[in-house]
């Protein structure tokens, strides 16, 4: 894991003082909030319905049990007890006090943390494949690279007052874990013909008001010219991104307007312009530089193992829970005789991506003991422990039961993405958690779940879609109607390598109407597939959406 | 001025500035957590003034703004589910929040 160098722990303590001292001026009447507000959200600090919120980045999803723990703190000591993990692998803390904010951050910056830059119209928090790393398939692991291009854009002068917020996602794996084109820009790692890596570079994808699929602006752009193209990138955006409507100034209304062709012209002629002015890329970084962040990263020691586990194999014939666990949570490792495990936050019941402080401190624990102390967050709102030995599941698996942290169900239909809504929220138009809860109640039979499959439903509580509706098999949009809340629902999302938007169903329905649609929509999928095998999204393609629309809305026609 | 609707009054809430709790603008010119003790506004004239009272005293708290509720006898009931959340806490939560301390 990448470790903060001097500078990093002079620049964020650095930016601990300055901020504690503005809390100080803004609560003893020297600020007034138009003068505190973008500073506060410069430091990731939001005002919700009832309290401050407190955003801190979890750079590329990736944490120590060591930072973990200081989670589980933080929720102990200055909030209420939990902390809920966000579709940007962020933590978000709903009850911060103003006053506790500067030793919060203290905290934070003791293990390496911050909250900068998780808010305001600059380059957020970078985010990576999950399995970065561990992964079975992965060509290269992507976190140097975010790391990289942390660094760069961490305080970039020029790229902190950009036209709107500015996200970007890198895969090292053709399987999209990271959701690269519905980000500003999406990188996936590639090698060319001559073996040599790379990326092909994705822009002007998003959700929200507008939701656009990225293209691809350069298909494969050597490695050692990373920075400089995003420069480019964010140089041509920053110049000709509009700026007098906040609902167009992401840079896929830009890309959209401009046309990607054009778009593409003016970005490789700065990039050009450039490289010309300086002989090479400008903000090329030092080669040791490079070296000394990759090496933080290196794959970690694992001792050789059989790549059968008789523990394995004996609990997964004489525990079923254990062999659901196995089948739904676990995932190939590019090391024989390891897994990758997801801890599910999504109990039966659950609010999605919450975990209490005694929970987030049981899984520190377990990092330490069964994955070489690494834990990862998923845009999916779970956890995931990268390194474990096939021999470790069972005593982890038990581990995690003790914590209410077992359920099988990674994947499934229940394991759905939610933001906070109108629960927390302050820009949200509905809730998001009730409905989720509901759903996955009515799914709570784990038999039928498996029997279902793979099922990506997706809830934002807004137009916003920080719940990634878009690209969910079923998005599902919290919206206000006659003053009360209704849904929309869309179908056909996919938020991997074959991404797609989904296509809105028909009129909203409301909150109580929600779990029942979903149920008729899923017994037609039961009923329409081909095989146990096809997963609704492969129904839902060869059949197109007239069967499920009609499923969805067959009480409102019998009524009718 | 217009009136506003039989039974409907407006109040104006922010968020108290060190903790972020909802607060209310009370007659006498300060902020109370009581929804009860808010000042009404009972048409769009006082509504304005209501407002603009209670923006010279946001010392204390942040971005004061009007909000619609009904009377029930007398006493006031938030009539958009935004701010009914706001009153009680999260609805996933009954254990935090306003709610709580029932």
């Amino acid at each position: 894991m990448y470790r903060y160098d001097e500078f990093d722990h002079a620049y964020v303590n650095q930016r601990v003082a300055q901020f504690s001292d503005q809390i100080a001026r803004r609560i003893d009447g020297r600020l007034s909030e138009d003068e505190f507000k973008p500073l506060r959200l410069q430091n990731g600090l939001y005002l919700q319905l009832h309290a401050y919120m407190l955003r801190i980045a979890i750079p590329y999803g990736t944490l120590s049990g060591r930072q973990m723990a200081a989670l589980a703190d933080i929720a102990e000591r200055w909030d209420k007890g939990y902390g809920h993990f966000t579709t940007r692998q962020n933590i978000q803390f709903n009850w911060t006090k103003l006053s506790d904010v500067p030793a919060i951050l203290a905290h934070l910056a003791s293990v390496e943390m911050h909250a900068i830059q998780t808010s305001g119209n600059c380059i957020r928090n970078v985010t990576a494949d999950h399995f970065a790393g561990a992964a079975a398939d992965e060509i290269e692991d992507p976190r140097p690279t975010a790391e990289l291009i942390r660094q760069w854009s961490t305080a970039h002068p020029e790229f902190a007052f950009l036209p709107r917020k500015f996200k970007v996602a890198v895969t090292g794996a053709p399987n999209d874990r990271a959701v690269t084109k519905a980000h500003d820009i999406g990188l996936r790692m590639l090698r060319d013909a001559q073996g040599a890596p790379g990326y092909e570079v994705i822009v002007g994808g998003g959700m929200g008001r507008t939701p656009m699929i990225g293209k691809v602006i350069r298909p494969f752009l050597p490695k050692a010219h990373l920075l400089p193209y995003l420069e480019a990138i964010l140089r041509v955006y920053n110049l000709h991104g509009r700026r007098d409507n906040k609902y167009k100034a992401r840079v896929k209304i830009l890309v959209h307007e401009t046309g990607l062709e054009a778009l593409r012209a003016q970005v490789e002629a700065e990039f050009d312009r450039q490289m010309a002015a300086t002989g090479g890329p400008a903000v090329q970084p030092d080669p040791a530089e490079v070296a000394r962040i990759e090496a933080y990263f290196a794959a970690p020691a694992l001792a050789p193992r059989a790549p059968v586990s008789d523990a394995v194999e004996t609990a997964r014939t004489f525990d079923p829970r254990f062999a659901a666990w196995l089948e739904t949570n676990t995932h190939p490792h590019r090391a024989p005789g390891y897994a990758i495990a997801t801890v599910s936050l999504k109990a039966i019941g659950a609010a999605p991506g919450d975990a209490s402080a005694a929970q987030m401190r049981a899984l520190a624990a377990l990092a330490r003991r069964y994955s070489g102390d690494e834990l990862r967050i998923s845009h999916e709102q779970n956890v995931i422990l990268p390194n474990v030995a096939l021999d470790d599941l069972p005593p982890l698996h038990a581990a995690l039961q003790r914590e209410g942290l077992a359920t099988a169900n990674a994947g499934l239909i229940s394991d759905i993405i939610a933001c906070p809504g109108l629960d927390y929220c302050a820009l949200a138009t509905a809730r998001s958690i009730p409905i989720a809860q509901d759903i996955a109640r009515r799914f709570a039979d784990p038999v039928r779940a498996r029997a279902i499959g793979e099922f990506k439903i997706k809830i934002s509580g807004c137009i916003n879609a920080c719940g990634h509706h878009h690209v969910g098999h079923v998005g599902i949009l919290g919206l206000e109607k006659a003053g009360i809340e209704n849904y929309q629902i869309t179908l056909g999302g996919d938020a991997t390598e074959t991404c797609a938007i989904g296509e809105r169903a028909g009129p909203g329905v409301a909150a109580e109407e929600v779990g029942p649609a979903i149920e008729r929509l899923v017994d037609a999928y039961l009923a329409l597939r081909a095989a146990d095998t096809e997963a609704f999204i492969e129904t839902y393609r060869r059949l197109g959406a007239a069967p499920f629309k009609a499923a969805l809305y067959a009480t409102q026609k019998k009524a009718a | 001025m217009s009136a506003l609707k039989q039974g409907r009054a407006q109040i104006v809430s922010a968020n108290d500035l060190l903790i972020g709790d909802v607060v209310y603008f009370t007659a006498a010119g300060g902020w109370t957590r009581a929804l009860r003790e808010a000042a009404l506004a009972r048409d769009a004239g006082e509504a304005g003034a209501l407002l603009a009272r209670a923006a010279l005293q946001q010392g204390r708290v942040v971005d004061p703004y009007l909000a619609d509720v009904a009377l029930d006898g007398g006493a006031p009931r938030p009539t958009h589910f935004r701010e009914v959340f706001r009153a009680h806490g999260p609805t996933t939560r009954p254990d935090l929040g306003r709610q709580a301390e029932k």
